[in-house]
């Protein structure tokens, strides 16, 4: 998997709250869900934010709450990935089960700025920062859950068990 | 090698003898849980695999709490998809309003969990019934939709966190100020992925509702789980309520612990999370004169009868400052029924304050007491994000309902002690 974009960045503890607040959680469609995607950490995020940019996070991305709509609200504002120093782990989970790609990497987390171009590499375990001309390690997955996320997350992969899903 | 409680239950779930940290586990599962905001996604994907129906009805929860008696047409319509698909699947444990109650108060008293279970639940507060020595955790909608047709669900077996509490609890000081204390050592992601044991002579002094309180607020430190050994408090709450078998899982004395952590609570006076993290924990005592606007006396973490008890304590013959909305909130239609029996809410509105039906309501800045610009609140939930209980420059201060009932009073973040 390749992906490259330009990074928007933000802190430690980005919270599910933050992320999507609680007051728009009266829906579930993901398009009005990304409307308001990051609104009380950035409120001009999901204006500025366009399709295929990444989002570079501290540690603990995604704490709080287990909403699930915290994920697709990213995935649903085009946001290509989103590479965090950690992440909380329903978040992660979450991610890995709706299919938004997340990479964990602490070098990376501290040395990409606002704006910076990056590559990540997902086979070779790497994050190429263009722009700065720097090179970060990725995490990799279990293979397990290498499984679910080329399965496109966790339903297409219990209907793989079960039988279909449309 | 010995095992962990934790370690034990997964195990056991997974027909396995035995299981290391880090091991990918699929699990069965005793019972998923869903609400009005998360269950509506879990509904759509679990339609989507054209599936007819769930793994066992008596087996998947669902309790619309968040944003009910429903507070605008969209929360009617995602309450409405619960209620219908609980009709159409035959679900023995769908919980209406008006018979219903915060979901993770209402579950352990309607008898749906005990000891050596395996829960999950599409809400973050799923680890409370950890309380009752069940392996209990958060997961989001699509994992809950998996569950809800295999009955399974994949697990990475934490690494577990052994908390010693050792010492006699200092007077108004209880689950809430412990767990609260706790997270402020350790950080919002001190057992990110982990489970967090409590065990000590301090704690098993708590009863069951603040060992709730504890459980409850694992997931403020990143926690997987939390979790208490049984004993005869256990016991004695699941009496008459549980109507399934159980089994009860201990520790090994030579089980591995990641870490072990001994907290003197002797030390420990009631206690505030400062806005915008769980982990700014304070003595009261300590905070200077910070004047409030609100207080919030509920939610899954502090809505049980034992935490009204403590509220009414303080409030019995005082008047809620002019300046201050108290708003009281029952975890539960039982629950607020034993506080109208104990008359504590005769007590609660001749102070001045508001009492509601059971709701999650203000705790994630639903409906029900949602804050203004600028203001502060004092409150008995678990997250003082930016903008949870509202407006994203409002502040929510944490604290057990000692705290909250005095600080009412007072107008201002009060100990205790200074309300009597």
């Amino acid at each position: 998997m390749l992906i490259q974009g330009k990074c928007h960045t933000f802190g430690n503890d980005i919270d599910t709250d933050a992320i999507i607040p609680a007051r728009y959680l009266n829906t579930s469609d993901p398009g009005e869900l990304a409307r308001h995607c990051m609104e009380d950490a950035d409120p001009t995020f999901a204006g500025r934010v366009k399709a295929g940019e990444i989002i570079v996070a501290g540690k603990n991305f995604g704490c709080g709450s287990s909403r699930e709509h915290a994920p697709v609200a990213i995935k649903a504002a085009g946001v290509a990935a989103v590479v965090a120093a950690s992440f909380a782990r329903i978040f992660y989970r979450n991610a890995i089960n709706i299919g938004l790609p997340i990479f964990e990497s602490p070098a990376a987390a501290a040395g990409i700025a606002a704006g910076d171009e990056i590559k990540i590499d997902a086979g070779k375990g790497e994050i190429v920062n263009l722009t700065k001309g720097e090179t970060y390690p990725v995490a990799s997955f279990p293979p397990f859950m290498q499984e679910l996320i080329a399965a496109g997350g966790l339903m297409p992969y219990v209907a793989g068990k079960v039988g279909g899903y449309s | 090698m010995g095992m962990t409680i934790t370690e034990k239950i997964l195990a056991a779930h997974a027909g396995l003898e035995h299981v290391e940290p880090g091991q990918l586990i699929n699990a069965k599962v005793d019972l998923a849980l869903g609400n009005d905001i998360t269950a509506p996604l879990a509904i759509q994907e679990f339609k989507k695999l054209g599936v007819k129906k769930v793994f066992d009805p008596e087996r998947v929860v669902l309790v619309p709490d968040h944003f009910t008696p429903a507070k605008d047409i969209q929360s009617a319509e995602q309450a409405k998809i619960l209620r219908e698909f609980a009709r159409e699947q035959g679900l023995t444990n769908y919980f209406e309003i008006g018979r219903m109650g915060i979901e993770h108060c209402l579950l352990p008293e309607a008898g749906l969990v005990g000891p050596g279970d395996l829960v999950i639940g599409a809400d973050s507060h799923t680890c409370t019934y950890g309380a009752l020595g069940a392996f209990a955790t958060g997961v989001g909608s699509t994992d809950l939709a998996a569950a809800m047709v295999t009955g399974e669900l994949w697990f990475k077996v934490p690494a577990t966190i052994l908390f010693r509490y050792h010492g006699k609890l200092q007077p108004w000081v209880g689950g809430k100020d412990l767990i609260i204390y706790t997270i402020g050592q350790i950080g919002v992601d001190g057992a990110r992925y982990m489970a967090m044991e409590f065990t000590g002579e301090a704690v098993r002094e708590l009863s069951m509702d603040g060992r709730f309180t504890m459980a409850n607020m694992a997931i403020e430190a990143g926690g997987k789980n939390g979790i208490f050994a049984v004993d005869e408090k256990t016991k004695a709450y699941i009496q008459g309520r549980l109507k399934r078998d159980y089994r009860i899982y201990a520790s090994d004395p030579d089980a591995r612990y990641a870490e072990t952590i001994d907290i003197d609570v002797a030390k420990i006076e009631p206690q505030v999370a400062l806005p915008h993290l769980p982990e700014n924990a304070r003595s009261v005592k300590e905070i200077g004169e910070i004047k409030i606007d609100q207080v919030v006396i509920g939610s899954c973490t502090n809505g049980r009868l034992e935490d009204l008890r403590i509220a009414a304590q303080l409030l019995r013959g005082k008047k809620v400052h002019p300046e201050v909305r108290l708003i009281i909130i029952p975890g539960t239609q039982k629950i607020y029924a034993g506080a109208l029996a104990e008359g504590l809410i005769t007590i609660f509105i001749e102070a001045g304050a508001a009492v509601s039906t059971p709701t999650c309501g203000p705790c994630l800045g639903g409906h029900m007491g949602i804050l203004a610009r600028g203001e502060r609140a004092v409150a008995t939930t678990n997250r003082n994000f930016v903008g949870r209980m509202g407006h994203p420059e409002s502040e929510v201060y944490l604290a057990g309902p000692a705290v909250a009932a005095a600080s009412a009073v007072k107008g201002r973040i009060a100990a205790p002690e200074e309300a009597i």
